[in-house]
């Protein structure tokens, strides 16, 4: 218990000592600090915004291509003539309840009329299964994704882009607001859910149900220039690539001859994440480079003072301070500037980072953007602590080889 | 009971060109608790190298120093350096004090290499030091607001804090004019009496040197009695 003891109270006192110190001699602390400060807020700058970028960028692709593990599964006919758009469905529907596999949508591209109040536009058009909105994490804005319930509705459910809705006059949808869907039969659609648009989004866009699509386009005839329907099934990473190609054999073979299925994985969050890790690993080399620039101005006014400081580290050596504990209190100097400079630093950064302008800079794209990450602030802080000690290293050295009386009697 | 004890002690540093020079000639001095010593020298006599040998400071070239009849050269470095944290208080001639900090915080310092409940209730313990050397009202004040005096007084009391038995005063009126320089050394004489701790003074005053009890004179390294009552001193071997 005593040791115990002994290294509480010389770890305390050795805090105290250092943090008067910097107090006192706060003037020449604050400049020799200036550099490490402004290297730690750039590290974390570099680490912060990186991994935003990267969380950006993960989003994108997700609402894009899905997310690990996504499996796509496109079907043709082999004399390259239209598909049976709801016999394809019906064997994908087959094939994902044979491997019970509870995560899969229907992907197809199409054009489809809308009658908005100025004018009727053209909106590219996604249908969809419900599953869609979860496999590749869509945000919604207002009101909800499909559900069940919007299966079973006679009117077509439509979730739609911002611009959508604002050309709509930005109804509220507990109104169930509606829009019609011209074509040989005018149809009546309800708008349910709001997806939101970035900056770069311009022209309305629309999600519908598969199902309700291939009703529309039967009444509204073989006109609608319907693509050859992909299909997504969101399964585990270990065993996707098997899992898409027996979905795929097994559609291809309720196809009958004339058709060929074929399955590839379309997620590539993988991908960009790592590139995005190579920029990062570049800039934070420069930043480590500052950094390290910052230490050596430390290790420099710290060596100076040291030597200034003979006198009263030979009064503390007769106070019975032991080799051991000047050596840690001019470290514990260096340590508690340092980090001192590093929350700084941090906080600096969490300015630089988190202010409307960076935020559209690095946002740009993205609907949502995460908060600041905690893991920056943790390099920026632990990178502070390591340059102080490593700086503060030096001029322990030289304190611990002061002669204790000609330091007091020169 | 003998406190500190120096057994045929000799210091010889060597010289640039390879000569051994002696600084100190085979001393023997024995210092009991509650003592009051004097040591008078001149300029270059060894007196620093004697004061460094008392303090555990620097070792012996040939002899023996013990402390409580241990034999210093026994210790470690650090138990050394311990040891004379808690058993030796050391007042110099300039004082000191650690710049820029308060007589407070100047008084508070020693405790920091405390482990105990002395430790955490080290400012309450060093204001009442500095009560008890009547500066109980400057506690906030940084040695450059103090005179000579009050900074030997802060100094006395830091010196103090730990309540060492051996207080080694170091020209302790050197930089103070006659009159403060009494009144220093009655307070140091006093706190020393309170907590029965040896008080050496080193000093070429000899007024100052006639207030201890027992006189030495240090020249050319060789320690011998002095007699400060008769007006001129004759020098005898020591003990």
């Amino acid at each position: 218990m005593i040791w115990l003891q002994r290294a509480l109270t010389a770890f305390v006192g050795s805090c105290a000592e250092a943090w008067s110190e910097v107090r006192v001699h706060r003037g020449r602390v604050l400049l020799s600090l200036i550099g490490v400060g402004v290297a730690v807020c750039a590290l974390t700058v570099v680490v912060a915004a990186g991994s935003i970028a990267q969380q950006a960028l993960r989003e994108v692709s997700e609402r894009q291509s899905g997310r690990a593990a996504t499996m796509s599964i496109s079907v043709n006919r082999i004399d390259g003539s239209p598909v049976d758009a709801a016999k394809v469905a019906d064997a994908f529907d087959t094939a994902v309840d044979r491997y019970g596999i509870t995560w899969f949508s229907e992907r197809s591209y199409v054009q489809q009329a809308v009658r908005f109040p100025d004018g009727r536009l053209d909106v590219s058009t996604e249908a969809v299964d419900i599953g869609y909105g979860e496999m590749h994490r869509l945000k919604i804005a207002e009101g909800s994704w499909f559900t069940d319930a919007d299966q079973a509705r006679l009117a077509p459910a439509l979730v739609v882009n911002e611009r959508f809705w604002e050309r709509m006059g930005s109804p509220d949808l507990r109104t169930h607001p509606t829009v019609v869907l011209p074509g040989e039969v005018n149809t009546v659609a309800v708008v349910v859910g709001v997806t939101p648009s970035t900056s770069f989004d311009t022209q309305p866009s629309m999600y519908m149900l598969g199902s309700q699509f291939r009703l529309l386009a039967s009444t509204a005839g073989p006109s609608q220039n319907f693509n050859t329907p992909q299909y997504e099934v969101w399964v585990p990473e270990s065993d996707a690539e098997q899992l898409g190609s027996r979905v795929a054999a097994d559609m291809g073979g309720l196809l009958g001859e004339k058709y060929a299925a074929s399955a590839f994985r379309s997620d590539y969050a993988e991908q960009n994440a790592s590139s995005l890790e190579q920029v990062q690993l570049i800039i934070g080399g420069i930043a480590l480079l500052v950094l390290l620039l910052g230490a050596l101005g430390l290790v420099n006014i710290a060596l100076v003072t040291v030597r200034a400081r003979i006198r009263e580290i030979g009064i503390r050596r007769t106070f019975g301070a032991t080799a051991a504990r000047v050596f840690f209190s001019v470290l514990m100097e260096s340590v508690v500037a340092t980090v001192v400079a590093g929350i700084v630093g941090v906080m600096l950064a969490v300015l630089v980072v988190k202010n409307p302008l960076t935020e559209e800079l690095i946002g740009q794209g993205i609907a949502d953007l995460p908060p600041f990450p905690v893991d920056a602030a943790i390099v920026g802080l632990v990178s502070a602590t390591a340059v102080g000690a490593l700086a503060g290293l030096i001029p322990a050295l030289v304190a611990v080889r002061v002669k204790v009386i000609d330091a007091i009697r020169y | 009971m003998t406190l500190l004890a120096l057994d045929a002690v000799s210091r010889t540093v060597r010289l640039p060109t390879g000569e051994p020079l002696t600084i100190l000639d085979r001393i023997d001095v024995e210092i009991d608790r509650g003592e009051r010593v004097s040591i008078v020298g001149r300029s270059g006599s060894g007196k620093s190298t004697l004061l460094n040998l008392l303090g555990l400071i620097d070792a012996p070239t040939t002899g023996i120093v013990s402390i409580d009849g241990r034999d210093a050269r026994s210790l470690s470095s650090r138990a050394r350096d311990r040891l004379r944290g808690e058993r030796i208080g050391f007042v110099f001639q300039q004082f000191n004090l650690l710049p820029g900090r308060t007589a407070l915080e100047n008084v508070t310092t020693p405790l920091l290499y405390e482990t105990g409940r002395a430790f955490w209730r080290r400012r309450a313990i060093a204001t009442w030091m500095l009560e008890n050397v009547g500066l109980g009202h400057r506690l906030d004040s940084t040695p450059d607001k103090l005179s000579g005096g009050e900074q030997q007084r802060v100094a006395i009391a830091r010196a103090l804090v730990r309540r060492p038995q051996l207080i080694l005063a170091d020209e302790p009126t050197g930089a103070l004019d006659l009159e403060t320089g009494h009144s220093v050394m009655e307070l140091l004489e006093r706190v020393a009496r309170e907590t029965d701790a040896a008080l050496v003074t080193i000093t070429h005053d000899p007024n100052i040197a006639a207030r201890a009890g027992r006189h030495f004179h240090l020249d050319g390294g060789r320690l011998t009695s002095a007699d400060f009552a008769g007006a001129g001193s004759a020098p005898e071997a020591s003990r």
